[in-house]
Order: structure tokens, then C-alpha cells, then sequence
């Protein structure tokens, strides 16, 4: 069946025009109030648009129905791992005993939440193996940040001075661009043969240079990485750091750990793992552990348990400080928090099991019409090729992408890992059931297989837009009503 | 687990075992030592009831600010928010099907654009701290030059925060002092710092006190050739003139304060904007309008080129996830307040912490405001009994009192930072005050 999505208007709010009915306490005291702010300081103009809350309401909502999400339907964006959010979240989250609660108040007013933090810590220690988690980072990718900033300052307090850190070339994105931002010169090492990390180029990219090594496992092409003990050796003989990118932890929860793994360093990705929402972007929230001999590093303020108190403790003399202001996105680890609970550790574990045997499963139904380089067993995830599909057909990874959206179902990861031609990551995760997935392969085989690729070379047709022009955007840089009418006006 | 026989089955395996044998023996751990699941109502009743030891702005009047703020967040703003389309979607990868989003956080840019002035603005930072962090290493890939100036009067977190993200490139950060009377920036020392090296200016409106700095719109025009960073409050702008109409090169800001919960500290929302000529330099995501092939007007990411993904280490940034929803939030915050809902507020803001000011004032013992100056809706006062102190007695009467100056600004140790908003009833101050009677 096909998929068709709402279509409304689609004019800006700042092109809606009406009266607005929101009334704020105490504004009818202003008269007489003047004087507001140094002259040269006060505002002469604002063109902001009033309406009543009913246009707001309806705008955004008519908004919302143009968007796909999780509670649409399937979303198999690889690496992303879009699981379902579960609706108790949304609930805790939105108490006022989260929402209502200032972060610099004193610690015997915050108990509750200290407590959940410093629960949640054990918690995610214990799923990654390592021995300490600070809750401030507010994504991934600060995460990342955070874990080259802890490497740095453990190897600047023995006294070494490590300039490079070495990422594989099917690395995220993040993990070169975070390990840059930290002031190291990132080497890229060219994966082996079988999609894996290439031990020999690992040895040779090495050295005493070397601060870390950042990998994830399973990595993109979702290979679990079976050399990772060789691995971990090659770099803590160099006195180097091995860092983990938790972006892929859900292929692997309660099966092994990166501590078992021999990681100094993690990241976690809660709107992955531990089924917080995306929120079209963000926020998420990006939890670092880290073993003993990196514990004296980690970000201020630590919560620690005194005398049957949860308090913050500041007195660590060779902390690197702060990576965002507060303790961290707190709405966020509420809702992780309830997701463990939930679970437990056994249905933790059958999260993983469930994701790695949906990918699996779905893999298996795809492999004929698609290609799978590489080996045949993969975790959460796997990539398949669409190069004989653009060879034969004239039909490229993207267009399969655009055909996927007029079914309803979310396009996979596209063009990533760049090692795979025409790649498409998919992650069913293990939110989907075999029917759905049934589905999904279904689709998937009858645009491989579609008589008229134009059909699917020309999609998406079911959608608010049809394809949009990308190379217009970036030409344009129109990122504003206000530099959308400056340009309006000079033509 | 219904179908995984079948599936297993079909795969010609007969155990899920079978499909983690890739995973060496060495390091296998055996399930988690976790305690065992809970039914949704005893995880509703557990959190409830740990979360329940926590004392909320809502029960008890809370005056603390400088970072996150108690405002009032309509009911709409929540409606649309929880909305499962925006809630639960990705980045919109995929912009044919997630023109919804895309659209909203156009409108998001555009809100930010006409506030501060500047025809670029991405589609958020983490908060206010990291912005600031972000917006160093910006100036210094706009004029390549590595020495940024910051006010000493600052939160120390925020310090604390700039410092991590200029070490990576070297940036070296400079504060420059405040006058001790106004709370505004000592020009004359600001005037000794500034060396031909130097890349950047950070100055807050309103600063750190509260202070609404006279000397921002004159920055510019002393220093052409230093790229000037304006700290915001959004609420502010909607009576302050727009850091784009003097001089500012980027203005960055805690967006939290348009209709997100301060939510014990995160999410917040870091708003990013900065003239267009600079576009190609910015930092995160951004959304630009364009066409679909039919020729009808659309949104998509754009200028990713600049971004970790295509970009990898030479990206102007790592930032990948960020708060967008909070960006909808603050886009439907907006809409709803209108443009004479966002000046009453700022008025109001105003007004209430005149009023504060001077309530406290006419009490012998404490110095209130403490600095001599505009302020928009924090102040400063002087306190007879260490704040610290002050803050404990006034707990025992069910009042969150303000910020401690002290760890945050030097000599500052027997002052304390007040904030109040339109959240405030007469009766909230009243008891404020007539607690700190008490108290002196």
C-alpha cells in the first residue's frame, strides 16, 4: 500500500497575519514605566507577526503532520538507531519535579534528581564496564569531545606530550571532527580487506605520538570487530587510550562490554541505546565512562553519596572542567533512567538480541537483490550496495532512499560508510516486529526489481514536496525571512 | 519472543547464540547485573517517587537566574512540542518527508534573525556556554587571529566551558575587568587588552549582573577590526536594540528562556547567529529555503559541506545532534507571545526587578542593586550574612533565594545575583523580603 502525506499550507508563520490574545502578569502595570534601558540601547523596530494561540496551535500542528517520525512508521536509519521512544517517558519527563527545578538550588532541595544522576551512573557502568560516567555531555559528539579532552589531560599529567589520534576511515563523522576540535592531528587508517580495522595499518599509524584510537564496535558496516583484543594491545603498548563510540552499543548490551573489551574510554548515546527521542535533531544526551586511571579527569561537579546525601562534589584538583554549562540535559537522562528500569538487565540484553536478530533477518531477505560486501554476519546494522542496481539501471542508493519515503517507510543511512559504492545502512532495530519488517522487504525488492526506474529515479511523489533542490539551497544561503526578503529586494 | 523460531528458522539457525559467535570468548560478559524489569506502573511510581525529594520553582518562589530561568512557557508551546511528528522524528536527513520540521526551524532562524539583527542563524547549539565556545574558534577562522576577549564578570561555568573549546586550537582567552560601580565593562582596561592579535570581543546584554552594558553599541566602531560577539538574553531584545544594528559580527544567547522548562539544568537551547557574509564559516546545522523540482517553495539542511560528516576533521564543528526541539519550542514560544507579547514581557521583566530592587533597597542592612546601572531582570545585592548562609535560612521558609557571587567573580563574596520574572506574584516578593528582614 502506498503512503501519502498531508499537504497544507505552507506559508511562514511571519506571513500569517491576525491579533494576538496572550496576556502576560503584571503588564498592565507598565504605563508610566519609561526609561527601560540606555537610549543608545532601545529598540526602534520589530517585525515579529500576532496571532491567537488558535492560528499558532494550527500552524505547527498542520506543520507536524508534514514530518515523518518514529511513531509513523519505520525508520531504519543505520547508526542512528531509531528505536521506538516508549510513552512513560514522555510523562516523567514533563513532571514539574524535572521541569521546575533550577539547577543552581541547593543540593538538600535537588535530592531526587542527584539521586536519579548518580543511579543512572551505576547503571550505565555497569552496561559499559567501566568504572565511572559523568552524565554533562549533551550529545554524542560532545561525548567525543569530552573523551579526547579526558585523554589529553591524562597523558599531559604523565607528563607526555601526544599529538595524533587515529580514527579508521569508516569512522563517524564526529569522531575525526571531535578528536580536530580537541587540537589533535587525526590520521585515518584505511580499512582491511574484510571491511575491519586493518591491524598492520593500525601498527603503522601508531605510535608514540599516538593519544588514542577512536573505533566503534560493531562498526558502521555493523561487523563486530572480532580482532578488537589484538586491537586494544597494539594501542595500550604504545601507551596509547582506545576510545568507544557508543553509537552502536545497541547490538551488543549484556553480550559483551567495552570494558570487557579492554576500552579506556566511551561514549554513550542515550537517544540511541536507551530509546530517549530525537526531537528532529536533538536534544540527546552523550554520557562518557571511563576506567579508574581516567576518573580523576572527568568533568565537575562529580555526584557522590556522603552520609546518606547526595552532594556535588567540585574538589577535583585535576578535573578538566566543564564541557556545558549545569550537569547536563537532565529532561534527557530522566527518561533513560526510566527506560533501564523498565528493562532491566535482561531486557537490555534481549534489546540487543532482538535488533541484532531483526538486521539479520532482514539482511537475509535483501541479499539477493542487493549487494552485501563483506562478511555475512552482522550486528544491529548492514550495509548493502545498490552499485549494480545504478550499473544496470541507472538507479543510485539515492533514488532507492527517495522510493522508500512514497511507502512511508524512512530512508536508510545513504552514502555511508564511503567504502561501500552506493551504500545503504540499514537499522531495523528491535522495535519492529517480522510483519513489518516482512513489509519493508517487500518494498525493498519491488524497487530492485521496478520495471520503469524512472518511477523511482523521480521520487519521492507522495510526500508534501517532491525532490528537493539540495545544490539551490547551498548556492543561496537563504537562511532567514529577513535574507529571503533582502533578496526579494534587490532582485 | 514471538517469530524469532521462525526467523532464526529461516536464516537455517536454530539460536540467537549463533548470531553473536563473532564475538570472541575472551571478551564476552554474561548479561548485566542489573535488577529485573519493572511494569510501566511500578517505573512511574519509582521515578514519581524519587523525583518527589526535589522542591520546584512552582511551590516554592525561586530568584535564581544567571543561566537558566523560571519564565512562563504557554500551554500551546507544550502541545506542540509533544507533538509524536516532532518528538520522535531524526534530523531531517530526508527533506521531502520532513518538510514539517524543516520548516519550523526555518521559521526558528527567522525569529532569531529579526531579534538579534543577523541574517544567519543555524539551527542550535547545545546552550549559551558552548555557543560561546563555538564562537571563539569562529573568530579566529574569520580573521585567523587567536587572542579573545571575555568579561571577568561571567559565570565561571560558562569560563570554564570557552577555555575547553579554545585549548584545541590555542586560543588564548583574555577577561578583561568591570567597573566596580556600574557592573558595566571597564572600558579602559578593555581598551589596554585589545593587541593587534586579538580575534574576538565577548560582551553580555545583559551581563552577568544583570547590568544592560551602555558601552555595546560603541564596541565597533573603537575596534573595526576585531570581530564583535554579542551575549543576549532573547527576552531582552524585545525592548534592546538588535546587536546586528551595532556592529556585532555573531550573537549567541541562552535560548531556554523562549518557552523551554529549565529542567534542572538541560535541555537548553544555545542560539547562533551572525551576519551573512560569515555564513560559511558558522557552526552547526542550518536550514535554507529552496525549491522542489516542481518549482514549489522548500526547506532542506544546507551548506553541510562545512559539517563533521562530509567534512570530518577540517569541519568548522563536531556538533551533530542539537536541540532542536527546543528550537520549535522557542519558534512556537514566539508566535504565541507576538510581537507585543515579547516587549510587555521584557518590560515586565523589567519592571519586576525595578520593583524588587527597590524593595530590598529600603532595607537597612542590604545594598540593593548593588550596581548603579540598567538592569533587565537580574540584579545584584549586597547581603549582611553570607549568601550562602542567607540561602539556608531562607530554604527553612520555603523560598530558593539567588546565586552566591562568590567562585564566580572575584570580591564579589558578600553578593548575591537575584533574578525575578513575570513568574513572581506581589505576595512572592513580599515574602522575600520580608524573610530577609528577618534575616538582617
Amino acid at each position: 500500500m502506498m503512503y501519502q502525506q498531508a499537504k497544507y499550507d505552507r506559508r511562514l508563520i511571519m506571513e500569517k497575519d491576525g491579533r494576538s490574545d496572550f496576556d502576560i502578569p503584571f503588564s498592565h502595570a507598565l504605563e508610566g514605566l519609561d526609561d527601560l534601558a540606555p537610549a543608545n540601547l532601545l529598540r526602534t523596530s520589530l517585525d515579529l507577526p500576532s496571532l491567537p494561540e488558535r492560528e499558532v496551535v494550527k500552524h505547527y500542528i498542520n506543520l507536524s503532520q508534514m514530518n515523518f517520525s518514529v511513531d509513523n512508521g519505520m525508520y531504519p536509519l543505520g547508526s542512528c538507531t531509531m528505536k521506538f521512544n516508549p510513552k512513560y517517558a514522555d510523562v516523567l519527563s514533563a513532571l514539574p519535579t524535572v521541569a521546575s527545578v533550577h539547577p543552581y538550588q541547593d543540593e538538600d532541595s535537588v535530592q531526587g534528581s542527584l539521586r536519579l544522576m548518580y543511579e543512572l551512573e551505576r547503571a550505565l557502568c555497569e552496561v559499559a564496564g567501566m568504572d565511572a560516567v559523568t552524565l554533562q555531555p549533551a550529545a554524542g559528539a560532545q561525548g567525543e569531545f569530552t573523551g579526547m579532552l579526558l585523554a589529553k589531560a591524562y597523558h599531559a599529567k604523565s607528563g607526555e606530550n601526544r599529538t595524533q589520534v587515529v580514527v579508521p576511515d569508516a569512522a563517524h563523522g564526529t569522531n575525526p571532527s571531535s578528536a580536530a576540535m580537541a587540537g589533535y592531528e587525526v590520521i585515518e587508517i584505511p580499512s582491511g580487506q574484510d571491511g575491519c580495522v586493518d591491524l598492520e595499518a593500525l601498527k603503522a599509524a601508531i605510535s608514540e605520538k599516538t593519544a588514542a584510537f577512536m573505533v566503534t564496535n560493531p562498526n558502521t558496516l555493523g561487523i563486530f570487530e572480532s580482532q578488537i583484543r589484538e586491537i586494544a594491545k597494539v594501542v595500550h603498548e604504545a601507551g596509547a587510550l582506545l576510545y568507544y563510540d557508543g553509537a552502536n552499543l545497541n547490538a551488543v548490551m549484556g553480550k559483551t562490554s567495552p570494558g570487557a573489551m579492554d576500552f579506556d574510554i566511551v561514549h554513550f548515546n542515550l537517544h540511541k541505546t536507551f530509546a530517549t527521542p530525537h526531537g528532529g535533531g536533538g536534544p540527546g544526551a552523550g554520557p562518557v565512562g571511563v576506567r579508574e586511571r581516567l576518573m580523576p579527569f572527568l568533568p565537575v561537579p562529580r555526584v557522590v553519596l556522603r552520609d546518606g546525601k547526595y552532594r556535588w562534589d567540585y574538589d577535583l584538583p585535576d578535573s578538566i572542567g566543564k564541557v556545558r554549562i549545569f550537569y547536563g540535559n537532565f529532561a534527557v537522562l530522566v527518561r533513560a533512567y526510566a527506560y533501564i528500569l523498565r528493562q532491566g538487565g535482561d531486557g537490555l540484553q534481549l534489546a540487543s538480541e532482538r535488533a541484532v536478530l531483526n538486521s539479520n533477518y532482514l539482511k537475509n531477505k535483501l541479499k539477493d537483490v542487493y549487494d552485501l560486501p563483506f562478511k555475512d554476519l552482522r550486528k544491529h546494522e548492514f550495509v548493502i550496495s545498490c552499485k549494480r542496481l545504478k550499473e544496470e539501471k541507472g538507479v543510485r542508493a539515492l533514488d532507492v532512499g527517495k522510493r522508500l519515503l512514497d511507502y512511508g517507510y524512512h530512508a536508510p543511512t545513504i552514502y555511508f560508510p564511503g567504502l561501500v559504492e552506493e551504500a545503504l545502512m540499514i537499522e531495523p532495530t528491535e522495535s519492529e516486529t517480522k510483519q513489518t519488517l516482512d513489509q519493508f522487504a517487500d518494498v525493498m525488492r519491488k524497487i530492485a526489481l521496478e520495471d520503469d526506474p524512472e518511477v523511482v529515479r523521480s521520487a519521492p511523489h507522495n510526500t508534501s514536496v517532491h525532490r528537493v533542490d539540495e545544490v539551490f539551497a547551498a548556492k543561496e544561503a537563504i537562511l532567514s525571512w529577513r535574507a529571503f526578503k533582502r533578496r526579494a529586494e534587490k532582485g | 519472543m514471538k517469530h524469532a523460531l521462525e526467523m532464526l528458522e529461516e536464516m537455517g539457525l536454530s539460536s540467537v547464540d549463533q548470531l553473536f559467535e563473532d564475538i570472541p570468548k575472551e571478551v564476552r560478559t554474561n548479561g548485566l547485573r542489573l535488577p529485573n524489569g519493572m511494569s510501566e506502573v511500578e517505573v512511574l511510581r519509582e521515578v514519581k517517587s524519587m523525583l518527589s525529594h526535589n522542591l520546584t520553582a512552582e511551590e516554592h518562589p525561586c530568584f535564581l537566574g544567571a543561566g537558566a530561568y523560571n519564565h512562563f512557557v504557554p500551554s500551546a508551546v507544550r502541545t506542540i512540542v509533544s507533538r509524536s511528528e516532532f518528538l520522535t522524528s531524526y534530523t531531517p536527513y530526508q527533506p521531502e518527508i520532513s518538510q514539517g520540521m524543516l520548516q519550523a526551524l526555518f521559521e526558528y532562524q527567522s525569529y532569531i534573525a529579526e531579534l538579534t539583527g543577523l541574517d544567519a542563524v543555524n539551527s542550535s547549539n547545545y546552550d549559551a556556554s558552548t555557543a560561546l565556545g563555538e564562537a571563539a574558534t569562529m573568530c579566529m577562522r574569520l580573521n585567523e587571529r587567536k587572542r579573545f576577549l571575555i568579561p571577568e564578570a561571567m559565570n565561571w561555568e560558562k569560563k570554564s566551558v570557552l577555555r575547553n573549546y579554545a585549548s584545541g586550537p590555542g586560543i588564548e582567552v583574555v577577561e578583561y575587568s568591570y567597573d566596580p560601580y556600574t557592573g558595566e565593562l571597564d572600558l579602559q582596561d578593555l581598551r589596554s587588552k585589545v593587541t593587534p592579535e586579538t580575534s574576538g570581543i565577548y560582551v553580555e546584554v545583559p551581563n552577568f549582573f544583570g547590568v544592560i552594558d551602555s558601552h555595546a553599541p560603541a564596541l565597533k566602531q573603537e575596534f573595526p577590526d576585531v570581530a564583535l560577539v554579542i551575549g543576549a538574553n532573547p527576552i531582552s531584545l524585545g525592548v534592546l536594540k538588535a546587536p546586528g544594528d551595532y556592529g556585532a559580527d555573531i550573537c549567541i544567547g541562552e535560548g531556554q528562556v523562549l518557552g523551554v522548562p529549565m529542567n534542572f539544568g538541560g535541555p537548553l537551547l544555545g542560539v547562533f547567529a551572525c551576519r551573512q557574509e560569515h555564513v560559511r564559516k558558522m557552526p552547526g546545522r542550518v536550514i535554507g529555503m529552496t525549491r522542489d523540482v516542481d518549482g514549489e517553495k522548500a526547506y532542506c539542511m544546507t551548506l553541510q559541506t562545512r559539517e563533521q560528516h562530509i567534512r570530518r576533521s577540517k569541519a568548522t564543528s563536531n556538533i551533530c545532534t542539537n536541540e532542536a526541539l527546543m528550537a520549535v519550542a522557542a519558534a512556537a514560544y514566539l508566535s504565541v507571545l507576538g510581537k507585543e507579547g515579547l516587549e510587555n514581557l521584557a518590560k515586565v521583566n523589567i519592571a519586576r526587578a525595578r520593583k524588587l530592587q527597590k524593595m530590598i533597597g529600603q532595607l537597612e542592612e542590604f545594598d540593593s542593586p548593588y550596581f548603579d546601572a540598567y538592569h533587565f531582570n537580574e540584579f545584584v545585592i549586597r547581603t549582611p550574612i553570607r549568601p550562602e548562609k542567607l540561602n539556608k535560612l531562607l530554604l527553612k521558609k520555603g523560598l530558593i533565594g539567588g546565586l552566591p557571587l562568590q567562585g564566580h567573580v572575584r570580591q564579589l563574596e558578600e553578593h548575591m545575583l537575584l533574578c525575578t520574572t513575570e513568574m513572581h506574584s506581589d505576595e512572592d516578593l513580599d515574602r522575600l523580603v520580608y524573610a530577609l528582614k528577618e534575616v538582617q
